[in-house]
């Protein structure tokens, strides 16, 4: 029994806040003050931040491929706007009728996903998610198809914050709910569970030796991982008071999967990295040059996939790990 | 009955397309979602062709081939080869980048309108049977699928090089042992694979059209043929193109206000309850 204590104290040493880590969290706010005009590109990063991270949780821990994650932001941005429209525009509650909506949906869907292997995966999850695509797209009368939901009214955060012009509250909101559920997968990935996930990307053959539930586990993941999306999707119903049927489309799902490896898969803050150079290049380059984004993007995939695997947090860990080398 | 002919040629249309993936996809275990964008590339070639070259349509078909083979294996002797060993996800990516690119060149090379193509006379019309209206271009797709199906089938099942290929791909180790040139191999197969897929789009301008976003537009259906027909099969891919064909043009005609999303219920639907596919080998990874 003793020696357990001694083989777990590295997973304990990783599971406590770095300094780095309270400096990263710092750089939001800096940020709220730095950029005020950029207010609204700033919320939107933090959004597609949990949207990424949301994804990193089942590829790039358990490692369920998936390219049809932004069903589960769809179904959230969906349910929250379309409670806002009907008279229900407490924010609060529209986070969590979305992530109830969206978990559903996400256990509903994990049963399929388990079965078959890597590519029956990447169709099903993209055959579903396109499934919702045609059905928001033709139920026109209930979410507006390409126009949008009409008359979505969101009320003061907490009864006393207003949602104003220039998007303050809206950024604050989002980055609390980013924060307060990045802390939650925090905890989650290094708990035992987590550590179960990343066994069984490593052995699926091993995993179920040891007494773990695979099946079980995959889909309790997938389960959480379609919640945090779904909350994303309401955050952007919210704050932009907006939702059309291009939250469901399939680019949507693509550029998710470049921000996710472009930071690194399988760690935290690989996810929230990659999105916000992603978010950042697409801003700027896009001001330059609209049309041929689409070019630098793809150039940057290739470039990122034959060059860089472990993205930004891979490069960072080898130069942490190479300075640590010179010092010795 | 229209219905299901026209159901048929579709699919047929779609197995032209998509066998070239099932070439690569499910022979060579590569994950090319840029696939469509090698279609792409011989819709333009051959529209090219006609408009710049006066060439006329048949004989602009095996130009087509050639042209697209010939950057298929450029693509795959410089990056292709690099990602055999690596993982789905990796595949995907990579391959998704490259059709992004292959976008904004169509962008940039030809602007974004639709290329027309006139097709010649005695491939255009009908014949008027009794209950049933057939497009002669139509009629051509089925007659030219059905012939391409065959001459792969016996390509892979019965030539040496087939089986070559097929040893490659089980176990490369083992086939370099035996003195199979491997890479050899896999740079042919690939360029077959990306000429079927130009000679596929070459087709399909008539029906599809042909404008920048055709690789988006289509992927998920080739992919679907392939995923529901099962890896390595070509009789697989040609039946499930049939079905997915019939499917989407029927539902098309009965229920037009589901739209596409009969197609993908039926793939959804055709996935669970056959993970590798309707004629797939159950592989043991």
């Amino acid at each position: 029994m003793r020696d357990d204590a001694v083989t777990l104290a590295p997973l304990k040493q990783a599971a406590r806040w770095r300094r780095a880590e309270w400096g990263f969290w710092l750089l939001p706010v800096l940020a709220y003050f730095v950029f005020p005009e950029n207010l609204v590109l700033l919320s939107q990063i933090a959004i597609t931040g949990l949207f990424c991270l949301s994804l990193d949780l089942i590829l790039g821990y358990a490692g369920i491929v998936s390219l049809g994650h932004v069903a589960f932001f769809g179904v959230g941005a969906y349910a929250a706007g379309l409670l806002a429209s009907h008279g229900f525009g407490n924010p609060l509650l529209g986070l969590g009728v979305a992530a109830a909506s969206a978990a559903v949906l996400g256990y509903a869907t994990s049963f399929l996903v388990l079965r078959g292997a890597d590519l029956t995966r990447l169709m099903v999850t993209l055959g579903v998610a396109m499934m919702l695509y045609e059905l928001a797209n033709k139920l026109t009368e209930i979410t507006g198809g390409v126009d949008g939901l009409p008359g979505i009214e969101v009320r003061p955060l907490l009864g006393r914050f207003d949602f104003d012009l220039y998007g303050k509250t809206a950024y604050w909101y989002c980055l609390v709910v980013l924060f307060v559920l990045f802390v939650l997968a925090r905890r989650l990935v290094h708990s035992p569970f987590g550590l179960s996930l990343r066994g069984i990307r490593l052995n699926v053959a091993r995993m179920p030796a040891l007494g773990t539930p695979v099946n079980r586990r995959l889909s309790a993941i997938y389960t959480v991982g379609a919640l945090y999306a779904g909350i994303a999707g309401a955050l952007l119903a919210q704050t932009t008071q907006f939702v059309a049927v291009d939250v469901l489309a399939f680019p949507r799902s693509a550029e998710l999967l470049l921000m996710l490896v472009l930071g690194g898969s399988g760690t935290l803050y690989g996810a929230l990295i990659g999105t916000s150079v992603f978010m950042t290049a697409r801003y700027l380059l896009s001001n330059l040059n609209p049309q041929y984004w689409q070019f630098w993007l793809g150039l940057m995939l290739v470039l990122v996939v034959l060059f860089a695997r472990g993205g930004i947090m891979g490069g960072l860990r080898n130069l942490v790990r190479g300075m640590h080398r010179e010092a010795r | 009955m229209t219905v299901i002919f026209d159901g048929i040629a579709s699919g047929m249309l779609l197995f032209l397309i998509s066998v070239g993936l099932s070439v690569t996809l499910g022979l060579m275990n590569f994950v090319n979602l840029a696939h469509g964008a090698f279609a792409m590339l011989g819709g333009y070639v051959c529209v090219t062709l006609l408009k710049r070259a006066d060439v006329p349509f048949l004989a602009s078909l095996p130009l087509v081939m050639i042209v697209v083979a010939l950057v298929g294996v450029v693509l795959e002797k410089t990056l292709y080869r690099r990602l055999y060993a690596a993982t789905h996800l990796d595949q995907v990516l990579f391959s998704i980048g490259l059709m992004l690119m292959s976008i904004a060149g169509a962008h940039f090379v030809f602007g974004d309108q639709q290329q027309p193509l006139v097709l010649p006379e005695f491939l255009q019309g009908q014949i008027n049977l009794p209950g049933l209206d057939v497009g002669i271009y139509r009629l051509f797709l089925v007659i030219l699928g059905l012939a391409i199906a065959a001459t792969l089938e016996l390509l892979v099942r019965r030539t040496r090089f087939g089986a070559q290929l097929r040893a490659a791909v089980d176990n490369p180790r083992a086939a370099r042992g035996l003195g199979i040139d491997v890479n050899r191999v896999f740079t042919l197969t690939f360029a077959l694979g990306s000429a079927l897929a130009g000679l596929g789009g070459a087709l399909g301008v008539e029906i599809l059209g042909l404008d920048p976003g055709f690789p988006v537009k289509y992927i998920v259906y080739f992919l679907i043929v392939v995923a529901v027909g099962g890896s390595g099969s070509v009789k697989g891919s040609l039946l499930a193109s049939l079905i997915l064909g019939v499917a989407d043009v029927a539902g098309k005609y009965y229920v037009p206000e589901f739209g596409a999303f009969v197609i993908y219920a039926v793939m959804v639907a055709m996935l669970i309850f056959r993970p590798q596919g309707l004629l797939g080998r159950a592989l043991a990874h």
